[in-house]
């Protein structure tokens, strides 16, 4: 069983609390948070069985955050010691107060109590950053060679991300949680040439909050996808290129979790929705005057959003503003019914308490609001399975795997691409497709959602980096969903799109 | 103020030699970056969260030879760092490492700089007073006018030491700084956008800024809606800069041989000396370019498929990866450029797209334009296809119809479907290069240089109901 880091407890957490708190008080803070991290974080890349990039970084640090007179002050450093985070609760005061002269909005944090001294690990096996490098590089030397020397695989690419975050938070409120996560990223992606021509085809494997376990097998069969990748790469290659068009679309969950995590994720986000991304993340259509009416999509829509789905990239036990993690609803029966909120959003929008968003990617960045993992929920009881989707199509695309994404500062309009395109023809799938892209606008795309796979399709799937705030942060969240069936969806051909 | 943050951290220089000590015989190459920076955030006219940081990193690379090469195992710590637990983690990651693909000799050193024991400058938070009581006086404004504005400004000086075994002791100091600022109608329905990349935040022009964002705004009272389909278009250099900056990005000579991007000619070849455009246009590096200049010489903690950790501390010159049109030049690290018999071309912190001899201003393109999109920036720009470069991505804040010269009202946004390159082959007009700011990449990308563009035929896909 997963345990708590003892060399991470072993540092002075306590002292420093004591002299952050006590400090920040007794100069007027009405809150003041503390954070103590220890994060590792390792990446291993590989081109052609080579190592092309091994990297083992552990980032140290104390975050102080107080709010006092309304306003807002953090600051950031490398040093634990009790002068270094003392001069850190100094700054943070003086950054508050050199911008208050220009603040219109009197800041306060939602309440939450004091949960006291509490305790979250993630659950897992093995650290992925404690795997030796030499058994990493050989696992992956051993599957990349196993694509190269299949026919038609001319390079192949390989990536191992891990992380072994750890966690230390207290507040003037009285809670202080020590806190363990761990996640991984495994990747490959193999290119086929013909001539000028190539093609791409990567595994689908999700990102999980799991240990080096994962790699396995157990939960995911990566020799079976590894071994599936040449053959499907080959008739990619020699596939047709999409006629662009309206199509049904069978969204494959290794898709579908990237269209959810844009159109909905990021839209739900009540700081976007009252303007406070509005010069680089952007805002949302789901403004909050909609909170209650908003159509969203078909009524067979039921979004959650939660930190608590174990192996969830975004599950914790508290949030960076010492709120316990839990589970609301965001879109049900296809109308907008809440919003992901950190303190200082809930407070202003009224809305009694936070449901646990705050999140900061690194001791030395301010908690922002980030996202939960946003899910879709499966169709009720014996729902259909991918296969029975598929036959209930005339004329459509199963698209499987991420690739290419992009929408709107709004999110309205949005266009992803896939890894797998599958013609549906009469209910069977005929062949693979190349060059598709399918473009939707958010409610339009929800609202053409038909059918929906039962618990037997249901996956998580998610992503290590979503970007957002100044200065830009990264976050990892997952997105459970079942395929689902989308009706007359707008499909361009890429190749057609560059002119050619 | 954030020399406040500022405690007992041993000086670079002191790391640098207790770490070679601890690694010896092996060769080694460590970095010691330190980074001050403090920023303020602002949304409907209200200063909202800032922050100040102080953050050191140590970035060490242990090489060891075996198995017929040289391997080399990297680790990274930041804060108090043990100069013997960082060379024993690199030690044993190059132990039970293969030979590494990019291995070369490393880079002679001579004697140190003369600013080497010089301590990291900080940044000084006292020059965002200024700027925030500006601000203050321009949200009062917009208040007045009902419209809202948004932003952000930042400031970091990071300051390198490199070390390396082989006698290199190099210190380079680099301020980055930006100022973006987002005007919005109460309504919602119209917004622009201006932003700026800057060594000092004292050059940046608050109220001048505001007022031209107001202007645009009352521009945008007369609404246009425009279809989808392919539009002339005049790109300011922002605009340009979040365009070339992902040309910039797929220049790597490797996946190039490889097969698997825009400059790969089949067969293990690239495109190099191939005529990209007909216009005479050049994209090049230069790390003395005033106004954008940048480290003299390559700093990097790790290696990937163009750079390598083998290289530091080699000297970087101007490069001219596209010159008269035609591709120049691919990145190579040295590794990589002797097995392809290529120039060796690292890369260098800044970006400079420009026509030789114009000399013209966006605003004399706009007065010359019977008809024309004029853009603010992109946003959300993606790869969709690598064998041509094709980039989706979207207008925002800021889309205008010209006509006659005039810019006559704001039209809605579109999502584009285009490539930089096939752009760049259709530009009938180019003005002259002024330092510019990509919204999306300027954080990572900060020193630009860029023209504003005409361009016929942008592919603008669909309509995006955001505004």
């Amino acid at each position: 069983m997963a345990t708590l880091d003892e060399e991470f407890l072993a540092l002075p957490l306590g002292e420093l609390d004591a002299v952050v708190l006590e400090r920040a008080q007794s100069r007027g803070a009405s809150d003041a948070e503390i954070r103590i991290e220890q994060i590792r974080e390792q990446y291993l890349v590989l081109r052609d069985a080579l190592v092309e990039g091994a990297t083992d970084d552990v980032e140290i640090g104390v975050g102080v955050r107080v709010v006092i007179d309304g306003s807002i002050g953090f600051a950031g450093t490398i040093e634990l010691t009790k002068d270094a985070v003392a001069r850190a609760v100094d700054v943070a005061i003086e950054a508050a107060r050199v911008t208050a002269g220009s603040r219109r909005r009197f800041v306060e944090l939602a309440p939450e109590p004091s949960y006291g001294s509490v305790e979250f690990v993630s659950p897992f096996e093995i650290d992925p950053t404690s795997v030796p490098l030499d058994q990493r590089v050989a696992l992956f030397v051993s599957w990349s060679e196993r694509l190269m020397a299949a026919p038609g695989v001319d390079h192949v690419t390989a990536s191992l991300h891990g992380v072994n975050e750890n966690k230390h938070f207290a507040n003037l409120a009285g809670t202080v949680a020590n806190q363990r996560r761990v996640r991984i990223h495994p990747t490959l992606e193999a290119l086929s040439l013909r001539d000028a021509d190539f093609e791409t085809m990567r595994t689908v494997a999700p990102p999980v909050g799991r240990g080096y376990e994962y790699l396995s097998g157990t939960t995911w069969d990566f020799e079976s996808e590894i071994a599936a990748i040449p053959q499907l790469l080959e008739e990619k290659l020699a596939s047709p290129s999409v006629e662009p068009g309206e199509f049904d679309l069978v969204i494959d969950p290794t898709n579908l979790w990237l269209t959810i995590h844009e159109s909905v994720g990021h839209a739900t986000e009540l700081d976007r929705a009252l303007g406070y991304e509005a010069a680089y993340a952007g805002t949302s259509f789901a403004t909050f005057d909609q909170l209650g009416s908003l159509r969203y999509g078909s009524e067979l829509m039921q979004i959650t959003g939660d930190r608590v789905t174990p192996y969830g990239l975004a599950t914790i036990g508290f949030d960076d503003e010492g709120v316990k993690a839990q589970e609301f609803d965001l879109v049900r029966d296809g109308v907008l019914v809440g919003y992901q909120l950190d303190r200082q959003i809930a407070h202003e929008a009224a809305l009694g308490s936070s449901n646990g968003c705050a999140f900061g990617c690194s001791p030395l960045m301010s908690p922002i609001q980030r996202m939960a993992n946003v899910s879709l929920k499966p169709a009720q009881g014996n729902g259909p399975s991918t296969p029975e989707l598929i036959a209930g199509v005339r004329r459509g695309i199963y698209i499987v795997g991420d690739k290419s994404w992009s929408i709107d500062m709004q999110r309205y309009n949005f266009q992803f691409t896939g890894q797998r395109f599958f013609l549906i023809d009469e209910g069977k799938i005929v062949s693979q497709l190349r060059d598709v892209a399918y473009q939707a606008t958010t409610t339009d795309f929800w609202g053409s959602l038909v059918a929906l796979g039962g618990s037997s399709t249901y996956l998580l799937g998610g992503a290590m980096n979503c970007g957002k705030g100044q200065p830009g942060q990264i976050a990892p969240v997952s997105h459970g969903c079942p395929s689902a069936l989308f009706a007359n969806v707008r499909v361009l051909n890429a190749k057609q799109e560059s002119g050619r | 103020m954030n020399g406040q943050l500022v405690g007992a951290l041993d000086p670079a220089g002191v790391i640098i030699e207790r770490v070679l000590a601890e690694a010896a015989p092996l060769g080694c190459v460590v970095l010691v970056e330190d980074r001050f920076d403090a920023d303020v955030r602002f949304a409907n006219n209200s200063t909202t969260t800032n922050g100040m940081r102080r953050e050191r990193r140590v970035i060490v690379a242990v090489f060891h030879d075996h198995g017929g090469g040289r391997a080399v195992g990297i680790s990274s710590r930041s804060g108090h760092v043990d100069a013997r637990e960082l060379v024993e983690s690199a030690r044993a990651r190059a132990r039970s490492s293969d030979p590494a693909p990019d291995a070369a000799p490393l880079i002679p050193g001579s004697p140190a700089a003369g600013d080497f024991e010089l301590a990291p400058r900080m940044t000084d938070f006292g020059s965002f007073g200024p700027l925030v009581k500006d601000l203050g006086d321009c949200f009062l404004r917009a208040r007045a006018k009902g419209q809202l504005l948004a932003g952000f400004a930042t400031h970091e000086i990071e300051t390198v030491y490199l070390g390396t075994s082989s006698g290199i002791r190099l210190r380079h100091e680099q301020a980055t700084g930006s100022f973006e600022l987002v005007a919005r109608d109460r309504a919602g329905l119209a917004s622009s956008w201006v932003g700026r990349g800057t060594e000092d935040l004292a050059d940046i022009e608050v109220n001048a800024i505001y007022e031209h964002l107001d202007a645009r705004l009352g521009v945008a009272s007369h609404r246009i809606d425009l279809p989808a389909g392919r539009h002339e278009v005049i790109l300011p250099p922002d605009a340009t800069a979040d365009l070339v900056v992902e040309l910039w990005r797929a220049l790597s000579g490797r996946e190039a041989e490889d097969g698997g991007n825009v400059f790969s000619r089949g067969h293990g070849e690239t495109r190099v000396g191939e005529r990209l455009m007909d216009l005479p246009l050049e994209l090049s590096s230069d790390p003395s370019l005033p106004g954008i200049a940048c480290a003299p010489f390559l700093m990097t903690g790790g290696s990937s498929t163009d750079v390598s950790v083998f290289d530091n501390g080699a000297p970087l010159d101007v490069t001219n990866w596209i010159h008269d049109g035609v591709l120049e030049r691919l990145r190579y690290h040295r590794a990589g450029a002797k097995r392809s018999g290529q120039a060796f071309t690292p890369p260098i912190d800044n970006l400079r797209l420009r026509l030789p001899g114009a000399t013209i201003e966006l605003a004399e393109l706009i007065r010359t334009t019977k008809r024309a999109l004029l853009l603010t920036c992109l946003w959300y720009i993606r790869e969709v296809d690598p064998a041509t470069l094709l980039l989706t991505g979207l207008t925002r804040d800021g889309v205008y119809l010209v006509e006659d010269g005039e810019i006559v009202g704001a039209v809605n946004n579109f999502r584009f479907n285009e490539s930089p390159l096939d752009m760049l082959r259709r530009v009938s007009e180019a003005g002259a290069s002024t330092r510019a700011l990509s919204r999306e990449s300027g954080e990572w990308m900060n020193r630009v240089e860029a023209p504003p563009l005409r361009v016929d035929g942008f592919n603008m896909s669909s309509v995006s109901k955001a505004s």
